[in-house]
């Protein structure tokens, strides 16, 4: 057999969850049996985004994508495909590829046909702790062409030429941050990448570092180059062991390379990283409070001015972006802004990463170019609603965005669109929610999680999500007065405007985009005490249909002896014995027992 | 709370604290020395599961900070354990993607099989149980871990019967 086959098993998070990393000493085993290894070789890579069909393994030449692999499919796959050299097709999810700058070797045209993978370019393609891998595939040339080709003000002019707008989420034009910071006199300089991601459902840029972590390192050289910084900070969750692992693999490789370090590529340029790890705190995400969090202490805001790119971290001037803006500059330098500017709406440049997850067909980790409707991303990327339910809204911005009815799908995916439908763009979560999804309780989810980490420090933020939590806690338990809308309404629009920091001044948005957008399911639980989703429990029943056999296995879970009936004949529920907790529910095997 | 008095009667391991006060001095070489407090404290969650207090009196020591902004700090971040865990750590996932299909059921039904809220520990010390926001396995949802395990598409019932599997391997 003359071809030789690469073997790609995907060791993002979500993978190894459901089961990756057996899968290698399985193939191993097989190619051993079949004498194949010198003729195949297994790579490890970063997150592909087909979460759900996970493990994934690749083959190549050809790039066939293997999807739910099992150990026991290996000496398939390797007896088949490598042998025979016939792709084994009950387990390769399609067969359409792309090719082009940006999708060299992506398959499954329906998943990835939308989609534009600029910052995730390398992620499912290379073997994130091989240093080569990225060399081979352009790394580093933006640094080296930026160090050597370009003056620092050349750089930043780039930056800004290009359009790029902060991926944290507000959107600032990162090309002005830098320039904030350049025009700083005072040194030492520090340069942090915001790696906190905070957002409950989100994991864009866990999957970005894991996948691809030199591309971070890359773009943090070139900020520190263009605003005259010679120390970088990752400041990353301890929650993200394995993206750990690798931005430290990366930056020791990379010192080794003469990438990082005295001098970088021969030139006057030194620069170098260190990694400083969060301890969970939402709040850490917003600027000042990750500098706090940096000099040792609490993770509490400070009023701006001054910004941090003026007085930041140890008091000095501090560039800080967020995971994803960093991976867009290797691309921008590389590239030219100029061509970066053609791609997005005229506001808003570049693409989006968003992790798509919720009540949709294909959940996992996209890239798509601004501009995208809402409607491309649920339907074409994502699949649609599984289970023939139907669609309710999309969340977008986590705890500080909001909930788009039907009637936004067709909005383009660009920071101020979103804003004018009353969500955000924010880090890039994005939450497809369904007819079963109650539009209060999640209101009160989102609360429950920005109340929860509000740092305390002022008091619309502390005292007043507070109260808003109360209320929409008794309007979900059957429990809501006539005014509360308007009571919540009020709260949330003082607090918009007078906390201290993003967190406190988006916590309402959940709240008030879903009164905006859903106000008759408010007004359905206040005043008819009624849940449409039947997900309040407090303002459901359960009742026995006639389609009840009389197995008698609900009377037997009731926890409270609600159940009455004899045998193989229809039960009853006593309604005023009845918890609610939904045992019976759960475990009737006849679909007998119904929510009302 | 009794584990809180547990915290408090426990004495430092003399080995632990030495390489602790080891990692200690290396920080101290830094320009800013005080801004590892945190990093300090994770190592010391590491060595010891938790934070007892007499190990952040020695850190206070051993880095010139008063007790009290330590606690300050402790307190601030979750990811710190303020009290010995159980054996086995459930962690909920309460992402959002993982509450849209049902993790506030599998919550209800971790509290009541275990008799516990969130943050405390069994009377048995079997499990602790604590919330994660968002564990990455959205595909899975609604997921809990058990210590590295990830366990998915659970139901109330997959719920029990997976904390019986525990049960029943302890006693033995």
């Amino acid at each position: 057999m003359a071809t030789t086959y690469g073997i790609i098993v995907c060791d993002g998070t979500p993978c190894i969850n459901s089961g990756a990393r057996t899968l290698t000493s399985a193939l191993q085993e097989q190619l051993d049996k079949h004498g194949l290894h010198d003729k195949a070789a297994i790579h490890l890579s970063g997150c592909l985004g087909m979460c759900d069909k996970g493990p994934i393994v690749v083959v190549n030449p050809g790039y066939t994508i293997y999807g739910h692999v099992t150990e026991a499919d290996i000496p398939e796959i390797i007896e088949e495909h490598l042998v025979h050299g016939r792709p084994v097709a009950r387990l390769a999810i399609q067969e359409d590829h792309l090719y082009n700058r940006f999708f060299r070797v992506f398959g499954d045209a329906k998943f990835f046909g939308k989609q534009m993978r600029i910052t995730l370019r390398n992620c499912g393609i290379i073997d994130p702790e091989n240093i080569d891998d990225y060399l081979s595939l352009r790394g580093y040339e933006a640094l080296a062409k930026a160090v050597t080709d370009l003056t620092p003000a050349q750089v930043v002019a780039e930056v800004e030429t290009s359009g790029l707008r902060g991926r944290g989420g507000a959107g600032f034009p990162t090309g002005l941050k830098w320039k904030f910071a350049a025009a700083q006199k005072a040194t030492p300089k520090h340069v942090i990448c915001n790696a906190d991601e905070g957002d409950p459902g989100a994991f864009m840029d866990r999957s970005a570092i894991e996948g691809d972590p030199h591309t971070v390192v890359e773009g943090m050289a070139i900020g520190g180059y263009a605003v005259g910084a010679s120390k970088g900070i990752v400041y990353i969750r301890a929650e993200y062991p394995l993206a750990i692992k690798r931005i430290t693999k990366a930056i020791k490789d990379a010192r080794a390379h003469g990438l990082l370090g005295d001098n970088i590529l021969g030139s006057d340029f030194s620069f170098d990283i260190e990694i400083r790890l969060g301890a969970g705190a939402f709040v850490c995400g917003e600027e000042t409070a990750l500098i706090h969090s940096i000099e040792g202490a609490r993770g509490m805001p400070r009023p701006r001015p001054p910004y941090p790119s003026v007085k930041g971290l140890f008091g000095q001037p501090t560039l800080i972006n967020n995971v994803e803006t960093w991976a867009n500059i290797p691309v921008i330098i590389l590239d030219g802004a100029n061509w970066f500017r053609t791609v997005g709406t005229e506001t808003s440049k570049g693409t989006k990463v968003f992790a798509l997850a919720g009540k949709v067909v294909n959940t996992g980790l996209i890239e798509v170019p601004m501009g995208t409707t809402l409607r491309e991303i649920v339907y074409d990327v994502g699949g649609g609603i599984p289970d023939g339910k139907k669609f309710k809204a999309v969340q977008t911005g986590g705890p500080s965005g909001g909930c788009l009815p039907e009637e936004y799908l067709d909005t383009p995916i660009d920071y101020d669109s979103l804003a004018r439908a009353g969500s955000i763009m924010g880090s890039g979560g994005m939450i497809v929610i369904d007819e079963d999804s109650c539009m209060v309780d999640i209101a009160k989810f989102f609360l429950e999680f920005t109340q929860n980490e509000s740092c305390g420090k002022c008091t619309p933020c502390r005292e007043g999500t507070k109260r808003m939590l109360e209320i929409l806690t008794r309007i979900t338990e059957g429990k809501g007065q006539a005014g509360d809308i308007e009571k919540l309404e009020r709260l949330g629009d003082t607090i918009r405007k007078a906390s201290l920091c993003g967190l406190g001044q988006s916590a309402p948005n959940p709240v008030l985009s879903t009164i905006k957008n859903f106000r008759a399911e408010y007004e359905e639980h206040i005043h008819e005490k009624r849940c449409r989703a039947r997900a309040c429990t407090n303002l459901v029943t359960y009742q026995i249909t006639e389609k009840c056999v009389g197995c008698g296995a609900c009377r037997r879970v009731c926890p409270v002896g609600a159940i009455t009936g004899a045998a193989k004949k229809p039960h009853v529920i006593d309604q005023d014995k009845c918890v609610k907790c939904g045992m019976c529910f759960n475990t009737c095997k006849f679909d007998a027992i119904v929510k009302v | 709370m009794a584990t809180t008095q547990a915290n408090d009667a426990v004495a430092p391991d003399e080995q632990k604290l030495a390489q602790l006060k080891e990692f200690i001095a290396q920080t101290r070489q830094d320009e800013h020395p005080d801004s590892f407090l945190i990093a300090v404290l994770h190592r010391a969650q590491e060595l010891y599961g938790y934070l007892p207090v007499p190990v952040m009196d020695e850190v206070a020591e051993a880095m010139g900070i008063p007790t009290a902004h330590i606690w300050g700090v402790a307190t601030f971040y979750h990811y710190f354990n303020l009290t010995p865990p159980g054996q086995h750590v459930i962690s909920i996932c309460l992402g959002t993607a993982c509450y849209v299909r049902g993790a506030g059921q599998i919550l209800q039904t971790l509290k009541d099989e275990l008799k516990i809220d969130v943050g405390q520990v069994t009377e048995d010390g079997l499990f602790s149980l604590q919330p994660a926001r968002c564990l990455g396995a959205c595909g899975l949802a609604p997921v809990v871990m058990i210590d590295d395990k990830i366990h998915g598409d659970l139901t109330p019932k997959k719920m029990v019967q997976i904390l019986n599997q525990y049960r029943k391997q302890a006693k033995k």
